[in-house]
């Protein structure tokens, strides 16, 4: 058993790369945990699909306003500087390229960028959100995800083989394992686990990793 | 002039069979749960209205709002983004017995087919969905080298909105995210519905302030301490309240 990063651990690195003055969308769920993990003197501001640009964290329990809540339908906070807005301005916020940042979960993401995180199938009830609209108008679309499933499956595949969410989307991937960009149709593998082997790690991996350039150690504090 | 309505009964007398309704709100944010429950109330003493297409980000929660709309038989078609909620009990059981429509919008696309039917605008194009089974049989045309996803408006034969403040003439404010897809529909409905927590006179709201004019409302009716869908089910409740 490799060791690996915790969904808290992967927030932290995405954090890492998020630059003061941002506009952050973060997918419900594992990456919302990246805004707790702000480098000092960088302050990103927070996008949700609902409309708020701005808020802080959750509320006392029992302080809770309903009118004031996420994507994810939690409980937020406003603090100075929050701004609300329908949903037809927040989405061109999101499509017209004004984020600078969203990072979303997925099942699989191919070495073309595709991504496929909205359905698992043609079983139960479909729900797609916002994650069709994310995906594009983002400078960044980003990933956060274990390296394979429950079942030891990769994640990372050549083609997906699930619903797509977008097409040529995704520009980096923050695993349980490493962090690797999708550049030309490929996966460039910038970081891994200072433990882990290049053949371990591709062994893990349903498309080749290429390594053009020097393959860092993905380092993470204990949190 | 004056828009305001009596009640929320008269507020919903002239809903018919088979109409399209948009509802506003985002979960229960922005929930119009009082003007459902009128229409409710309707369906129950008279039978009417029914198999409507109702226009809402989500399919309900738990036992009240929409998702009793639904429970009570009213809903033959649901246009939405996201049906799942914490108890999505009522619609999935419903949809996984073929016995109501779902389209799903993806929540962007949702958003401005609405604003597009209020603004006048047949069909847009957005990168939304390209490539994707809710794309299938779409129109696609390639703009600047990227392909984009021909979509048409969306329009409704009514609206049930909830704001916040409202004067006599349908000027409206909104309460914090509870804003979400109110503003929109108002504009995207023949008829457009609003509760608010409180009507005023005109010019007790500032101008500045105005976020819905009041050319989009065509009737008010004050609701002064409104129900929030999440209070209601966090304390299990059920609409309409089942015989002890």
């Amino acid at each position: 058993m490799i060791a690996k990063l915790s969904p808290t651990q992967m927030a932290w690195r995405a954090a890492q790369d998020i630059d003061d003055g941002a506009y952050v969308n973060l997918g419900i769920g594992f990456p919302e945990l990246v805004a707790r993990f702000q480098p000092p003197g960088r302050q990103a501001i927070f996008h949700t699909e609902n409309g708020i640009l701005g808020f802080g964290g959750a509320p006392h329990p029992g302080e809770e306003d309903w009118d004031l809540i996420n994507a994810g339908k939690k409980a937020v906070t406003i603090k100075p500087g929050t701004a609300f807005f329908h949903h037809a301005d927040s989405f061109a916020m999101v499509r017209g390229g004004h984020l600078d940042v969203a990072i979303l979960g997925a099942y699989e993401v191919a070495e073309t960028g595709d991504l496929a995180n909205w359905s698992t199938g043609p079983k139960g009830v479909p729900a797609v959100g916002g994650a069709m609209d994310l995906v594009h108008g983002a400078r960044r679309v980003a990933v956060m995800t274990d390296h394979v499933t429950k079942d030891g499956k990769p994640k990372l595949v050549a083609r997906c083989t699930l619903p797509l969410t977008g097409v040529a989307c995704v520009t980096r991937v923050y695993s349980s394992h490493a962090v690797i960009d999708i550049e030309g149709g490929h996966f460039v593998l910038r970081e891994k686990l200072p433990g882990l082997s290049l053949d371990d790690l591709q062994s893990l991996t349903g498309a080749e990793l290429r390594t053009p350039g020097p393959v860092g150690d993905l380092i993470v504090p204990e949190l | 002039m004056d828009k305001t309505i009596g009640s929320l009964a008269l507020a919903v007398a002239t809903i018919g069979d088979g109409m399209t309704v948009m509802i506003g709100g985002f979960g229960g944010s922005g929930a119009p749960v009082e003007l459902i429950h009128a229409l409710i109330d309707r369906f129950l003493a008279t039978g009417h209205p029914h198999d409507l297409t109702v226009v809402n980000n989500n399919a309900g929660n738990g036992h009240v709002g929409l998702a009793a709309l639904i429970e009570a038989g009213m809903v033959r078609k649901l246009i939405c983004s996201f049906p799942r909620s914490a108890d999505p009990v009522v619609f999935t059981e419903r949809y996984l017995a073929g016995r109501i429509d779902l389209e799903l919008v993806p929540q962007g696309t949702l958003a401005e087919r609405i604003r597009a039917g209020g603004a006048g605008i047949p069909a847009f194009y957005t990168p939304t969905g390209h490539g994707t089974d809710l794309a299938k049989g779409k129109p696609v045309e390639v703009f600047d080298g990227r392909p984009y996803v021909r979509e048409r408006w969306l329009k409704a034969d009514v609206a049930l909105v909830k704001a916040h403040l409202g004067d006599r003439l349908g000027n409206l404010t909104y309460r914090m995210a509870a804003r979400n897809f109110g503003p929109l529909m108002c504009m995207a409905a023949a008829r457009t519905i609003v509760q608010v927590s409180r009507i005023v006179e005109p010019g007790q709201i500032d101008p500045e302030a105005v976020v819905t004019p009041g050319i989009f409302v065509q009737g008010l009716v004050e609701v002064p301490v409104p129900a929030q869908e999440e209070d209601l089910n966090r304390a299990g409740a059920r609409y309409p309240r089942v015989a002890e």
